[in-house]
């Protein structure tokens, strides 16, 4: 078992060492940092943006190996990921950012895959009926809208609404706002202004989920253990609680372990429309801004992401599936 | 009657009436069988012709429009809609309606030509994979992993966003820059939207792999990609099916998201996703610059969608949608 986990970790960190390699030559091969400052007005003599360059490790004018191992021992000796062309270390920034993507997609992502796990399995027992028909073509509905137009049209329905009552009761720009001057008033800021995004959060997860466990639970509601748990003389709730919604939960801690995995990179749309200055938003920003070392940090964090989904995914099957944890 | 020819015989045999081998009813072909699940599914049969009516004013919406997408209206710079521009006009006088034809015509071509080749992709890699097994295998399964840790999203961006017109280019820039904004989209999407597809074509093929027919066609000699293309890939052609139509919603979805951020198609080229971007930021202010192309792209995605599912069900064996037959 030891030997099994060490080989695994080890082709684990073989896959990320390529993946982020690779991005990395793809990112300083295609981007372009000396564009920032060619176009400078007042213009910026060559040598100068060259020596800058050369400084940071950016300069197109050092041969790609070289730049790529230096920067390389520059991560592996010194935890170094480099320095953005204009706003200084990446690790700083990351490590900040970060805790900005936690706060932002905690709540609403854990109650989305949670009303969606609920949803989906309650509408798998009343399938066809007129309850599961709405709610599914609802989920449908939500599934198929881009997250940008769900979060546009969230945030004209707030201004309206903002508009009609008179007072600012949602907020959408930002962590946090103008503090009022209560007890608790930080603590009410902060709601008002995640309250938008959480909502478009819940939405997205919970459409997403509830069809996925719909699904999986039409399975195993039709399958032979739970008639024979029923044809045991068990109650109907007893069989589905116990045997068809255990069951089914199997496959979607999987995709469970994967969205939390990913859901930094994958609220960038969140982020970016709600000002929410995150790990989704940098990656955006970084390569918006020819930032190599940015770039190329998401692209290392995404990586590790979507590594520990994995490995989280394989403890979620062993904790749910007894014979996983037999054999 | 000559019975001198044995097959004539079979052709006389008399069907029976009871027993095991008596048909219930009407007998229907798998293609029949397959078509009528698909038409009881209402929700798919609506999304089917959504789709139909979509691609037709994709294709020949310019003929009905007054305007072309390229038009500039001096008259009316980011008018309201009137007789004049039924969707509006944008802050650079071009009529919206107009644009939307052609956003949506462009997005149809992306979404369909993304998903016909990374299905492609997923085919062949997955099922070469599962016949060959050993280090090609290997090899094959380590590339998938591969690219699921990269993430694409950023990837693609990265190489949408590069700046090719530079003095010191190099012949891949050449090459890249030389081909529509587009084309080099599809590509890219394309390249990143295989691996998980291809995974459960493997693990499909592995169990095709063994039927006795493959047997027999392997020693008889038959080459190997001629049994993969005429044996196995038939076998698993629901799931390919499934997997291309859902693929169109993704690649569409991706192409918007892209080119939100700026990172996809490029004006003066429009696209669903273009338009969303000018859009979103002044949904409230000025709604008609975001309305047409919103409801257009959530009503594709939602029919693709409709009509993947519908298809799920009418091509799933054990799916019960069809009714009693």
């Amino acid at each position: 078992m030891g030997r099994f986990i060490l080989r695994r970790l080890l082709n684990y960190a073989v896959l990320l060492f390529v993946a982020i390699s690779l991005t990395y030559l793809l990112a300083a091969s295609q981007l372009n940092p000396r564009s920032l400052w060619e176009l400078a007005n007042p213009p910026i003599p060559a040598e100068t943006i060259e020596s800058s360059l050369r400084s940071k490790n950016l300069s197109d004018e050092v041969p790609l190996l070289q730049r790529y191992w230096t920067w390389l021992t520059g991560v592996l000796l010194h935890w170094d990921w480099g320095e953005a062309p204009r706003t200084g270390d990446v690790g700083p920034e990351i490590a900040r950012r970060i805790g900005v993507s936690i706060r932002l997609i905690t709540i609403g992502s854990l109650g989305g895959i949670a009303l969606g796990v609920l949803v989906g399995a309650w509408t798998a027992t009343k399938q066809y009926k007129i309850s599961d028909r709405t709610i599914t073509f609802l989920a449908l509905a939500i599934f198929s809208v881009p997250v940008f137009v769900l979060i546009s049209v969230v945030q004209v329905l707030a201004t309206n609404f903002n508009d009609a009552t008179g007072w600012r009761l949602f907020e959408f720009v930002g962590e946090t706002g103008s503090v009022g001057d209560y007890p608790g008033a930080v603590l009410v800021d902060r709601i008002q202004h995640l309250a938008l995004p959480t909502l478009v959060l819940v939405l997205a997860n919970a459409a997403f989920f509830s069809r996925i466990q719909r699904n999986l639970m039409l399975d195993a509601l039709g399958s032979d253990f739970v008639r024979t748990a029923r044809a045991k003389g068990l109650p109907r709730r007893r069989a589905v609680m116990k045997h068809a919604l255990r069951t089914s939960l199997i496959p979607t801690g999987t995709y469970f372990a994967f969205s939390v995995a990913t859901l930094f990179l994958g609220s960038t749309f969140v982020e970016v429309l709600f000002s929410f200055h995150g790990m989704g938003e940098y990656a955006i920003t970084s390569i918006q801004g020819q930032d190599v070392h940015g770039a190329v940090a998401v692209a290392a964090f995404g990586g590790v992401c979507v590594l520990v989904g994995a490995t989280l995914s394989d403890f979620m099957v062993a904790a749910l599936d007894p014979r996983v944890r037999v054999s | 009657m000559s019975t001198n020819n044995p097959l004539e015989l079979i052709d006389e045999m008399p069907t029976p009436t009871h027993g095991a081998n008596a048909p219930t009813s009407k007998r229907l072909s798998r293609r029949q069988l397959v078509v009528r699940r698909f038409l009881r599914n209402k929700t798919a049969v609506l999304g089917l012709l959504v789709l139909v009516v979509m691609a037709l004013l994709a294709v020949f919406g310019p003929l009905i429009s007054a305007w072309d997408y390229r038009d500039v209206d001096r008259t009316a710079f980011l008018s309201e809609p009137d007789s004049r521009h039924p969707f509006g006009t944008t802050q650079s006088g071009v009529d919206m309606f107009a644009l939307t034809l052609r956003g949506l015509s462009k997005s149809l071509v992306i979404g369909l030509a993304v998903a016909v080749i990374s299905t492609g992709i997923a085919a062949v890699v997955g099922a070469f994979a599962a016949y060959f097994g050993g280090w090609f295998e290997r090899i094959a399964l380590w590339v998938i992993d591969l690219l699921l840790v990269v993430p694409s999203f950023l990837i693609i961006a990265i190489m949408m966003s590069a700046d090719r017109s530079g003095t010191n280019q190099s012949g891949f820039d050449r090459f890249v820059s030389a081909a529509p904004q587009w084309i080099v989209l599809v590509v890219l999407l394309a390249l990143f939207g295989w691996m998980l597809a291809a995974r459960v074509v493997r693990s499909l093929s592995l169990s095709v792999k063994e039927r006795e027919y493959v047997q027999a066609a392997r020693f008889m000699g038959i080459p190997a990609p001629v049994i993969i293309v005429r044996h196995i890939l038939p076998n698993i052609s629901s799931l390919l099916i499934i997997d291309a139509t859902l693929n169109v919603a993704a690649a569409i979805l991706a192409e918007t998201s892209l080119s939100f951020f700026g990172f996809g198609v490029k004006p003066p080229d429009t696209s669903l996703g273009v338009l969303l971007g000018v859009g979103a930021r002044q949904a409230t202010t000025f709604p008609w610059l975001f309305v047409p192309p919103a409801v257009t792209v959530v009503l594709l995605i939602l029919a693709v969608n409709a009509v993947g599912d519908g298809l799920r069900d009418a091509l799933d064996p054990t799916s019960g949608s069809g009714g009693r037959v």
